[in-house]
């Protein structure tokens, strides 16, 4: 079924509408419990998506963008999304897990073994998005630099400029460093070999030696190859530079199309840096993220709309294109962005569990349809899931044969 | 009521106690044998399971140790997973302060105690090797002096985390659209030798408020660090001698602290072997030993003492003449050695050798990592609850051999005996693992402040 599409659905604690706590079913301190976790986890899996992603930050929400806002009257407070999807792993079969970690002030041995861990524990279904923290408040959480305060409106400002592609720069190479570690194991080294009394054959383990601008790191992994070999990383990127770091180091892109025809460009774009970048890999899936607000009716789904932003005292603004309407119309819509050329669609639901279940019960049906989405799972890893084979390791590739 | 056993299991490390050798030997990174040995542990109502931590393959002569079980997983994420598939059992892991931060931690542990139902806990470790800190941004920039001063404020700097947010901090008042009560929850700051960070936190209060702080050094800063900061110490005094003399050294230090004799409890690792008569246990000790102490494994157990390349060595022939080298440069990276004195230990372990005409592979045997408990059932229950009621420890973290069905038989025989005898659970009656370890509730930020 070349001609169907990805998708995926994006969690974050009870909605992305800053209102949606208001009118969300459920209590207001749901997402501290497994429980809100492995329900939402349970009705994707119904809907058989690809994959789901869970949001985190080093930082407390704010409608700011350069550090907390003060305000009571939005959610606030969130979980350690990579321990979420580890709880969330065993209460599941088949769809992939995608948590985000700040890869800025964190250590990159860890997010390795840590996404590596994640993929062992639910058995080929773990991915990675990689976090960028740009805030100086982050920053004094960890102490150990400053990242000055960013003017949210002198973003071309050249100090800032300049942050912005050290911070890149720096996450290409924490995303150069999981990577290698994962590939530090070959997927034989566990010989146990009675008869000399070897555990693991040390010619398959191997140092990754990387020495960057910003820290070196030795190898091998403390933890075997994960059984994807890669997780597939995935990254947010709304501007070329953000292109340039996705074609160089993930597999998944997400991207934020106000409408048909910046998608047809984002698409175009993104392939250009993938040719800028010489990438040999198999294309980016990219996936165009969507705030969505559903309803039976486009007419119920406005009211809906109307009353979040009165609730919020604002209408809502995204970083990604809001979808309000039935799950009829955004099924036109996906189709009209499929052929331009979006390999498929993270769905960001503004109120928890309501616009998730619309997702599973109303969109999916849709799609399936019209033949544009998976009837059941055919098992597998989520490399499997998005069509990406599983890539042999590096220094296998290597060796002669 | 005597007084009650605590019961712990150690999933097998990656170390010679665990033989891989055997045909039941499984994997040691499938997550169905951390399924298995979890649910046998919660199957025999243990208090929790034990992860332990390495951040660095261990390497001997500078290559990586291969005779052993190489390989594991990131703990953090291990134990979420394990929350899973599990209700009540307690999830302990070994995390090194050197190589982290405490905002990240201390929300990560938070994280685990809610998504756990407050069964979270935290063996702290502290590093100084220069060897592991290769893997990390910082590499090994901690004096080894400064270990227990930086665990300490580590520690206390994850406690003031943990208190930023009040129990009653999520409001959730829809009608008046407020979801908190105040705008700076989570307000932190803090300003020490090692540490200088303020923010916000934002990770809510979790459902035991403090995870459960666990200590494993044994020196007198170790020691003082557990009874001023730790709500249990992994001990490796396994014998009742031994076991009684740092239980009353450790415990006579927590009045220091205004804390009573209850709440730092004394969990030494063990190791046991069972069978249907004595006898036949101690034939399964022996088997088992020499399961360990492979050729290969013999010649590599005396280089770490010896401090020099051996692999000339006969492992059924006599011990080296010569005395152990005292370079401060270890042969062996990524473990500590295995005693502070090898010259006497030398010359103890060779006259030992000469006296019962004994190889180097079977002094090996005969002088490292004796079971700490073998016989029957009845025999181990009943010497197990002695050590405890004679307060030589409060209970013990069981180290079994095999992955990942080590502990079965010790939950089918023996737990039974020790519920008949009224010093072990027989259900669980509370849902944190400070319910089970009857610790004292975390004080409340409030309480804090009065």
């Amino acid at each position: 079924m070349p001609d169907t599409l990805h998708l995926a659905v994006a969690l974050d604690g009870l909605g992305w509408h800053p209102a949606a706590w208001r009118l969300s079913a459920a209590e207001p301190s749901a997402p501290w419990q497994a429980t809100w976790w492995t329900a939402l986890a349970a009705e994707a899996e119904r809907g058989t998506l690809d994959l789901l992603t869970v949001e985190d930050s080093l930082a407390m929400q704010s409608s700011r963008p350069d550090g907390p806002d003060g305000r009571t009257d939005q959610q606030r407070g969130r979980l350690d999304a990579v321990q979420i999807l580890a709880r969330v792993a065993p209460t599941t079969r088949h769809i992939g897990l995608v948590p985000t970690a700040t890869v800025t002030h964190t250590e990159p041995f860890h997010l390795s073994t840590a996404v590596a861990t994640l993929d062992h524990v639910s058995g080929g279904r773990a991915g990675w998005r990689p976090r960028v923290s740009a805030t100086s408040a982050e920053a004094r959480h960890f102490g150990r630099r400053d990242i000055p305060p960013v003017d949210p409106l002198r973003l071309d400002a050249p100090q800032t400029a300049q942050l912005v592609d050290d911070l890149f720069a720096e996450a290409t190479d924490v995303v150069e460093v999981v990577r290698r570690l994962w590939d530090s194991w070959q997927d034989d080294a566990v010989i146990r070999d009675t008869a000399t009394g070897r555990f693991v054959d040390r010619d398959r383990l191997h140092y990754i030696d990387f020495t960057g601008r910003w820290f070196s790191v030795k190898g091998p992994s403390i933890v075997p190859r994960p059984p994807q070999g890669q997780p597939p990383v995935a990254v947010l990127a709304h501007v070329p530079a953000a292109y340039a770091f996705a074609a160089r180091q993930a597999d998944v892109v997400f991207v934020t199309p106000a409408d048909t025809t910046r998608a047809v460009e984002i698409v175009a774009e993104v392939r250009a840096a993938e040719a800028a970048a010489g990438r040999v890999d198999p294309p980016l899936r990219i996936l165009a993220d969507l705030v969505v607000l559903l309803d039976e009716t486009p007419t119920l789904a406005r009211r809906r709309r109307d009353r979040l932003d009165e609730l919020a005292g604002a209408a809502y603004a995204s970083d990604a294109a809001l979808f309000t309407g039935s799950p009829a119309q955004l099924a036109d819509l996906l189709t009209d962005w499929h052929r331009a050329g979006v390999d498929g669609f993270r769905l960001r639901p503004a109120v928890l569990p309501d616009d998730l279940s619309t997702i599973v019960r109303g969109l999916v049906p849709a799609l399936r349809d019209r033949g544009l989405f998976r009837t059941r799972y055919p098992g597998g890893t989520l490399r499997d899931l998005l069509g990406l084979p599983r890539p042999v390791n590096r220094h296998v590739a290597a060796s002669p044969a | 009521m005597p007084k009650q056993l605590i019961l712990a299991a150690h999933f097998p490390g990656v170390n010679n106690t665990t033989v891989w050798s055997d045909p039941a030997a499984g994997s040691q990174i499938d997550f169905a044998s951390f399924v298995h040995l979890a649910r046998t542990a919660e199957r025999g109502k243990f208090d929790f399971f034990f992860l332990a931590e390495g951040l660095r393959l261990r390497e001997q002569r500078g290559r990586i140790h291969d005779l052993d079980v190489v390989g594991r997983p990131d703990t953090l994420t291990l134990l979420a997973a394990l929350a899973g598939v599990t209700t009540h059992l307690g999830l302990a892991g070994t995390l090194n302060t050197t190589f982290r931060e405490p905002y990240e931690l201390a929300r990560q542990l938070a994280s685990l105690d809610h998504l756990s139902g407050g069964r979270a806990a935290w063996n702290v470790v502290t590093s100084s090797d220069a060897f592991t800190g290769e893997n990390f941004r910082r590499g090994g920039y901690l004096d080894r002096s400064l270990r227990y001063e930086r665990a300490t404020e580590f520690v206390r700097t994850a406690r003031e985390l943990w208190d930023s947010w009040h129990p009653d901090a999520v409001l959730g008042d829809r009608a008046a659209g407020r979801y908190l009560r105040d705008a700076d929850v989570g307000a932190f700051a803090h300003q020490g030798d090692q540490f200088d960070i303020s923010g916000q936190f934002t990770v809510p209060r979790s459902p035991q408020g403090h995870p459960v702080v666990l200590q494993a050094g044994d020196s007198p800063q170790g020691r003082e660090f557990a009874a001023s900061s730790a709500d249990a110490i992994f001990s490796r005094h396994s014998t009742p001698e031994d076991g009684r003399q740092f239980y009353r050294d450790v415990k006579a230090r927590l009045a220091r602290y205004g804390r009573g004799p209850d709440d730092l409890k004394i969990i030494p690792g063990v190791t046991f072997v069972l069978g249907d008569t004595d006898a036949e246990a101690r034939e399964r000790a022996h088997h088992i030993r020499r399961q360990q102490v492979s050729p290969q494994t013999a010649i590599l157990l005396l280089e770490q003492l010896w401090n020099r390349d051996l692999s000339g060595y006969d492992p059924d022939g006599p011990l080296p003449a010569e005395d152990p080298q005292l370079d401060d440069d270890s042969i062996i990276k990524g473990r500590t050695r295995l005693t502070d004195d090898p010259i006497t230990t030398a010359r103890r372990w060779r006259a030992l050798a000469e006296e019962k005409h004994l190889g180097i592979r079977d002094l090996v045997i005969e002088v490292t990592g004796r079971q700490s408990f073998i016989g029957t059932p009845e025999h181990v229950a009943e010497s197990m609850n002695h050590f405890v009621q004679t307060d030589a420890a409060d209970g013990f973290i069981l180290v079994p051999h095999l992955t990942p069905g080590g502990l079965d038989e010790f939950v089918d025989r023996v737990v039974p005996l020790l519920q008949e005898r009224g010093v072990f659970r027989a259900e669980y009656t509370g849902t944190t693992l400070r319910d089970h370890l009857n610790l004292p509730a975390a004080r409340t930020p409030s309480a804090v402040a009065a």
